[in-house]
């Protein structure tokens, strides 16, 4: 017994210097020359919404002269997708990892775009310990466990250290904050439907678990057959309980429209809600403008810049910022994350004073009430913001309409 | 009104048992149209055509493209749907007896094996000719018909447009073919096939006309389905065949493949386990409960419901 107190005793101690380094002075040069990359999908379908993230990392270096301290910070826009693919690729992806993991001067790695891609470079650049900040990665388990397989995230973590952050909302978000929404539109029971994957079934489980917290009544839950042709039936049961509201946690691929078009054949009206893998064009072509016309609401995790401006203060002055540098206000709503980004880079270094990477990511693990432009957040222990704002859209005449901003205070 | 309705259907619960069995029965009017053409090859030369579910999915694009051009042309959905309901039907009828043509008429002595695969490699050269036509998302197929619930509102009973539809079109299509089967002379060519080709072809009966005459009905029959289901269902996707034509070719056996009413039945019965399952239990379920309910059937009853009644085939 005794030696087992010892052999606990000696575990503690080998553990207790370690949390104290966390403390520790990190040392490195005090200038120089720093290099940021980024790796996104600069050719493809993506471009669009990357020519603005780049945009918007190019505003925040500018706007600090290129340089933290005595550093002089250069900026590299890589590409991780190739043309024939038309999307990034996991050889691309993986080359632009390994080259800023062997050039000496590379300190920050902002990417990616893809949650995809960032599965393939998390644990390379967690191995060189380069910090990483993702503008656009919304895939809960690249840091939270339990959301996607066993080993996730910490298989992205091979050091055991964090050095991945990102800046705008998860999915997992999404639920709590839809279910916040219906409470505001005066809601006063749900009906939840999934297509029991991981992505929609989390966040669908997430939206239910807030409505119960909320006092919205859950008269149902249920998975869908995604291989099914049409939920009339489903619909009909449905109907006979008399929900104020569906909300389906799916995506266009795992048969939304169909449902839409059946809660309209059955003759239900009430509004439809939906995540944010339903944001995209094809949802409206393939249920039909007229069927979603003005029942239909969207939650997604970026914010429009028009609303953005509207909210004043640092949000407003990159948008103005922008608008003077580039011409016009940015058309993507990722513009802002990718500047995000960069003034995390940029904080992190002028905190750690020293061109060491393991000092820049324990500065950037440290950030706390940071005035951004999306406002005050903090990084949580797994990385991700505490930022819990959304944007709401409803569908109107075959368009998504930004209806309002989503928040959740803690 | 309200009093009468409101004394007959006094329950919700029965209301609600009667709006499920109104769904399960329509969708399977639409198995039953494609089943028959499962049906009716396997009768005749006892091919189990698995290219059929797919011809179904290219039909439903074939309407789909016409609609679109004959809408914008003349902007009425009625003159539409008639096009539609005349066109397709023959589209679908000359492309199944074309695959007959082309492939399974030199395999017609080869063993059962050698037409089976060549059906299954059709079924997948139809599938990327609608992946290639309809691109891999599912697409949209305009409700030309307003859904409209013919019953009062107050009834607490659900009967749309469409479910009228499906009812009115393919209702008087089977009546139809039975008759046809029954009392025409290519009819009885037909049963005589059925019963035994060699004999048939002795007393003086064309077989392969006879033959290629089925598969035009069989996928006349799938191209009326086509249409029936765009406007019921309104998505349509390359996918879509395979799903379709296990339900139908289920139904088929059910029902006692080989026999018209038969697949009707079969159709019906599939139809409405699947409505009910999904009502009463769970979605998820549904399509367990129908291959369930199918494989109990044929447990006791080897030959389908209708298999053993009637001795010829067809």
């Amino acid at each position: 017994m005794n030696r087992l107190i010892l052999a606990a005793l000696a575990v503690a101690g080998l553990i207790l210097p370690a949390v104290r380094a966390e403390d520790k002075k990190f040392e490195g040069p005090t200038s120089g020359t720093i290099k940021i990359v980024s790796s996104l999908p600069r050719t493809g379908s993506a471009k669009g919404q990357t020519d603005t993230i780049v945009n918007g990392i190019k505003l925040a270096l500018e706007e600090e002269g290129n340089k933290v301290g005595d550093f002089k910070i250069v900026y590299e826009d890589l590409d991780d997708a190739t043309a024939a693919a038309g999307q990034w690729d996991a050889q691309k992806e993986t080359s632009n990892a390994n080259q800023a993991r062997d050039d000496a001067d590379v300190m920050v790695y902002i990417g990616t775009y893809n949650s995809g891609a960032a599965k393939i470079s998390m644990p390379i650049l967690n191995k060189a310990g380069i910090l990483m900040v993702s503008p656009a990665n919304t895939s809960p388990s690249l840091t939270k466990p339990n959301f996607g397989e066993k080993d996730e995230p910490t298989r992205y973590r091979p050091s055991g250290k964090v050095n991945y952050f990102r800046v705008v909302p998860t999915d997992d978000v999404q639920g709590p904050v839809a279910a916040h929404w219906a409470k505001s539109m005066k809601i006063k029971s749900v009906y939840v439907l999934d297509d029991n994957e991981v992505y929609g079934k989390g966040i669908a489980d997430l939206f239910r678990g807030e409505c119960e917290g909320l006092k919205l009544k859950v008269l149902g839950q249920e998975s869908i057959d995604v291989k099914a042709q049409e939920f009339k039936a489903l619909m009909q049961k449905i109907k006979a309980l008399k929900p104020g509201l569906i909300y389906f946690g799916g995506t266009t691929q795992t048969k939304a429209g169909q449902l839409a078009k059946d809660m309209v054949a059955a003759g239900i009206t009430a509004p439809l809600m939906v995540p944010d893998g339903c944001y995209e064009q094809s949802m409206i072509e393939s249920a039909g403008a007229d069927v979603l016309n003005g029942r239909c609401y969207v939650t997604f995790g970026g914010l429009p810049p028009t609303e953005l401006a509207k909210k004043g203060g640092k949000g407003k002055a990159f948008v103005d910022a922008y608008e003077k540098k580039f011409g016009k206000i940015p058309d993507e709503a990722y513009a802002v994350y990718g500047y995000e980004c960069a003034k995390v880079a940029l904080e992190a270094i002028r905190k750690a004073g020293v061109k060491n990477r393991e000092a820049i990511v324990a500065a950037a693990g440290k950030l706390k009430k940071f005035e951004g432009a999306l406002g005050t957040w903090s990084f949580d222990v797994n990385g991700d913001t505490d930022l819990k704002m959304m944007s709401g859209s409803k569908v109107v005449d075959g368009k998504f309409v930004f209806e309002k901003i989503l928040e959740i205070k803690d | 009104m309200t009093g009468l309705t409101g004394l007959v259907f006094a329950s919700a619960d029965t209301q609600f048992f009667i709006n499920i069995c109104i769904t399960g029965l329509t969708t399977g009017f639409l198995y039953a149209l494609i089943a028959l053409g499962y049906t009716m090859v396997y009768g005749i030369v006892e091919l189990i055509n698995f290219a059929h579910g797919d011809l179904f999915m290219l039909g439903c694009f074939f309407a789909l493209t016409l609609g679109g051009a004959v809408m914008a042309l003349t902007g009425s959905p009625m003159a539409t749907i008639a096009l539609m309901l005349l066109a397709t039907p023959v589209f679908c009828a000359f492309l199944n007896m074309l695959v007959d043509l082309t492939v399974y008429k030199a395999l017609r002595t080869a063993p059962k094996l050698a037409p089976l695969v060549s059906a299954i490699g059709v079924s997948f050269v139809f599938m990327n000719i609608g992946l290639f036509w309809g691109g891999s998302q599912d697409v949209n197929f305009p409700g030309l018909i307003e859904e409209r619930n013919l019953l009062a509102e107050d009834s607490g009973l659900q009967f749309t447009t469409t479910d009228l539809l499906v009812i009115l079109v393919t209702a008087p299509v089977m009546i139809g073919l039975t008759i046809f089967v029954k009392s025409t002379s290519l009819g009885k060519a037909m049963r005589a096939t059925a019963q035994n080709p060699v004999a048939a072809q002795l007393m003086g009966i064309n077989v392969n006309r006879v033959i290629a005459a089925t598969f035009l009905i069989g996928g006349a029959l799938a191209g009326i389905a086509s249409v029936i289901y765009g406007l019921k269902i309104k998505t349509i996707g390359y996918q879509m065949g395979f799903q379709n034509g296990l339900y139908a070719f289920t139904a088929a056996v059910l029902g006692g493949i080989g026999n018209i009413p038969g697949a009707v039945l079969g159709a019906i019965v599939i139809g409405m386990v699947y409505s009910l399952a999904s009502a009463y239990i769970d979605a998820r379920w549904a399509t367990a409960m129908v291959f369930v309910i199918l494989i109990t059937i044929l447990v006791f009853r080897p030959t389908g419901l209708l298999g053993a009644r009637t001795r010829e085939k067809v």
